[in-house]
């Protein structure tokens, strides 16, 4: 059962990045806006994720209160443990939210959307940096110390670079979907900046990779010397090229598709690779797993809960994703 | 201050934050979909831009209140690791059910914001129906977990561990109906008379504007029930607290000896030292009658108990008057709306009242937050762990608690300003409706 609502916890981390990743990755295109269709591009991230973002934001929230609910061990030493990041990530979700917020009622001028854009954008490179470094923190495992010895652990190369790693990804994953949501020259202001932030994937996962070899050893067992590990590989190489042809040949549902795709295997090879482990080397999930009535009663809930959710989700993107909208 | 005052600074403050959104998030949804029902039936213009007034309200409203509720479930292990260790298998599920409210109100919240062009009348207003029940859901399972911090169960204490784990017990302890109750009864109150404030001062200087008067009309329906509900909800509560948690009825009436037939005291000082309540205004008999309904029973004392288990009796019987004296207030206030609303008509003074009274509810709400869990102390789980036992080993404190006070002094202003606006452009709205109709 604990490795059944492991894979749960897995899932909503993949929707969260797949979903809420994009939506900071809108904003870190906001931040890099430019050229004469500046805000041309601003304004089409901020339809793009208008409506959408508290959704996606909510995966979030599913994978804290499943963590506690069935791995309460693991939830509380991460939490000491990773006080630092987990509160700078904090303070980028509520920065990013509500100045997106603040921005869209803000008055109507050049100089308030601005400022409110500049919050928006900085809290969205914010957000998914800490929250990479704090994927990298756990993958590559606490240091022997008291969990309140340790707090700067996480400031390394590694969990950095996976930092950066989730941060270009987002940012990547943000403008392929918009190609698929713009048209003319601002489509083809996002493909160059797809490609430009595929670059980037490329090389802090290049780099990440090496510094895991000293770093996150289970992680780089994982990817090297597992059963899996070969076909996963060949999988996400494949999906990544992929991306880039697409973008490169302009079949733009098809780079969207291979992007996602590509984003749930690094995820999910995460995951995959540091099972059975929620904390290395301290806490696995059977160590850290509630009792076998709250896993039961949890498992059920999430069923029901997806059986009202999934179709609700399916009817807010058809809603604003359904047709193509016409470029503003 | 410790390390562990700082953190319950912290928590404190964002919860103090995060219980105004969230009040509003469950009750203003409704106010919204009311009115837009109302427009489809009567047709009437001032309802719908009432409609889509009260939504871009809530809008602000909700993103500020999802991402401070994201602190909140990221900082109940941040700060309180020993607590989640040991509570979270326990009482979880309220919360994970929480989460799927939290998932019903932000997708249809998005739909009911950005497809008032793009769905149809009947779906954009079952939209706001389900935001206005999933509202009322999460502030439900959310307030079921704090009842369980009141009155535990679904576990059995064995050297320091819980064992025999039962989540569903534990979800519906005792109290649960009467706690739960009073929460969103509060919610429907507070947010009802401060919209009710807003458009009453609005209304005193355009006292021909329909728009005012719809609005007053709907918020003071909600609030006023609401209001009127409440102390019949305040009194199942006091009995709650009398019977499972004595010593924290004691606090809230300032009782230190244990007596038959005790006073109700209004006001007054509570003194650990003196161990007595001075200058207070003592109604004979009449605490044994309301915690008991009957006038002869024994109320226990304080000094019954341990020093080292009182609550802060000064902060808690406070806390208790304040929240009291206002919702009393406001239950009147209510009455008189109702009468004047069969006259349908609301005079000037009667507006002024109801625009000062505007934030009453929000002040009741966070002082009965505060006698709860200030009632609750030195435990965070009653009688099972104290505070001091799951606060986390993280130093420097300080620093996170300043950040964050410095952050939702912020978001505060800025939200308030914004919503400001809203209503002040809301008079041009009115004009608009008046002049097309």
């Amino acid at each position: 059962m604990e490795s059944l609502l492991g894979a749960v916890v897995l899932g909503a981390l993949i929707l969260y990045a797949l979903l809420a990743g994009a939506d900071y990755g809108g904003g870190i295109l906001d931040l890099v806006a430019g050229g004469p269709r500046a805000s041309s591009q601003r304004r089409a991230v901020e339809k793009a994720i208008g409506p959408i973002w508290e959704a996606n934001h909510v995966w979030l929230v599913l994978v804290v209160v499943v963590l506690f609910t069935g791995f309460s061990e693991a939830f509380a030493l991460i939490s000491t443990w990773l006080f630092v990041p987990l509160v700078l990530l904090l303070v980028g979700i509520v920065l990013r939210g509500a100045a997106f917020t603040f921005r869209a009622y803000d008055r109507d001028e050049e100089s308030v959307q601005r400022r409110w854009g500049r919050v928006f954008a900085a809290s969205s490179l914010l957000a998914p940096l800490m929250l990479g470094t704090v994927v990298g923190a756990l993958a590559s495992g606490r240091p022997g110390l008291p969990p309140e010895r340790g707090l700067f652990s996480w400031f390394a190369p590694f969990p950095l670079l996976t930092g950066g790693l989730a941060t270009s990804l987002f940012a990547f994953l943000a403008a392929v979907y918009l190609t698929v949501e713009t048209e003319g020259a601002l489509r083809e202001d996002f493909r160059t900046r797809a490609l430009g932030a595929g670059a980037l994937v490329f090389l802090f996962a290049l780099a990440a990779g090496v510094a895991s070899y000293r770093a996150a050893p289970l992680v780089f067992t994982g990817l090297t010397r597992r059963g899996f590990s070969l076909p996963l590989h060949v999988a996400t190489a494949v999906a990544a090229i992929a991306a880039l042809s697409f973008l490169f040949a302009r079949r733009w549902g098809l780079a969207r598709i291979a992007a996602a795709t590509q984003v749930a295997l690094i995820v999910g090879g995460w995951g995959a690779s540091q099972y059975p482990y929620l904390v290395v080397p301290d806490v696995t999930l059977a160590s850290a797993a509630a009792p076998p009535a709250t896993l039961r009663l949890l498992l059920e809930a999430l069923a029901v809960g997806a059986l009202a959710l999934f179709p609700s989700l399916v009817l807010l993107f058809r809603v604003f994703k359904g047709r193509r909208s016409p470029s503003p | 201050m410790t390390n562990l005052g700082y953190a319950r600074a912290l928590m404190g403050l964002s919860l103090a934050f995060h219980i105004i959104f969230s009040a509003v998030g469950v009750a203003l949804p409704l106010l919204m979909v009311l009115a837009e029902w109302r427009y489809l039936r009567s047709g009437r213009p001032e309802l719908l831009e009432l409609a889509h007034r009260w939504a871009k309200g809530a809008a602000i409203l909700f993103a500020v209140g999802a991402v401070s509720g994201t602190v909140i479930s990221f900082e109940l292990g941040l700060l309180w690791p020993g607590f989640m260790r040991f509570a979270g298998p326990i009482i979880g599920m309220p919360f994970s059910l929480e989460g799927f409210a939290f998932f019903a109100e932000a997708i249809f919240l998005g739909i009911y914001l950005y497809g008032w062009d793009r769905v149809s009348p009947g779906l954009h207003l079952a939209s706001g129906v389900v935001v206005a029940v999933a509202g009322a859901a999460s502030a439900f399972f959310v307030t079921l977990a704090n009842a369980w911090m009141n009155h535990p169960a679904g576990f059995d204490l064995v050297l320091g561990r819980a064992s025999n784990v039962d989540p569903l017990a534990a979800m519906f302890p005792a109290g649960w109906r009467a706690e739960t109750v009073h929460v969103l009864l509060s919610c429907y109150v507070a947010t009802g008379f401060a919209v009710a404030g807003v458009h009453a001062w609005l209304a005193r200087r355009q006292p021909e504007s329909r728009f005012h008067r719809a609005a007053l009309s709907l918020a003071l329906a909600v609030g006023g029930t609401a209001a009127l509900l409440q102390p019949i909800s305040g009194d199942f509560s006091a009995r709650n607290v009398a019977v499972n948690q004595p010593v924290k009825l004691a606090a809230l009436e300032g009782q230190f000896r244990t007596e038959r037939g005790a006073p109700l005291r209004i006001g007054g000082i509570p003194s650990a030292a003196a161990a007595e309540t001075r200058f207070s205004i003592e109604v004979p008999r009449a605490l044994s009658l309301l915690a008991f309904h009957d006038p002869d029973a024994e109320v226990r004392g304080l000094l019954e108990w341990p020093r080292d288990i009182w609550p802060n009796p000064l902060l808690v019987h406070f806390a208790f008057q304040v929240m009291v004296g206002l919702g009393s207030w406001l239950a009147l206030l209510s009455l008189a709306a109702f009468v004047r609303r069969r006259r349908a008509q609301y005079g000037s003074r009667f507006l002024l009242a109801v625009a000062l009274s505007g934030p009453a509810g929000f002040v009741a709400l966070e002082a009965g937050w505060l006698v709860t869990e200030w009632g609750r102390q030195p435990f965070t789980i009653w009688g099972a762990m104290r505070t001091a036992e799951a606060v986390t080993p993280v130093p420097s404190l300080a620093l996170p608690f300043w950040t964050f006070t410095a952050l939702y002094l912020f978001l505060g202003v800025v939200s308030g300003v914004l919503l400001f606006r809203q209503f002040a452009s809301t008079s041009k709205g009115a004009a608009l409706a008046e002049g097309s109709s």
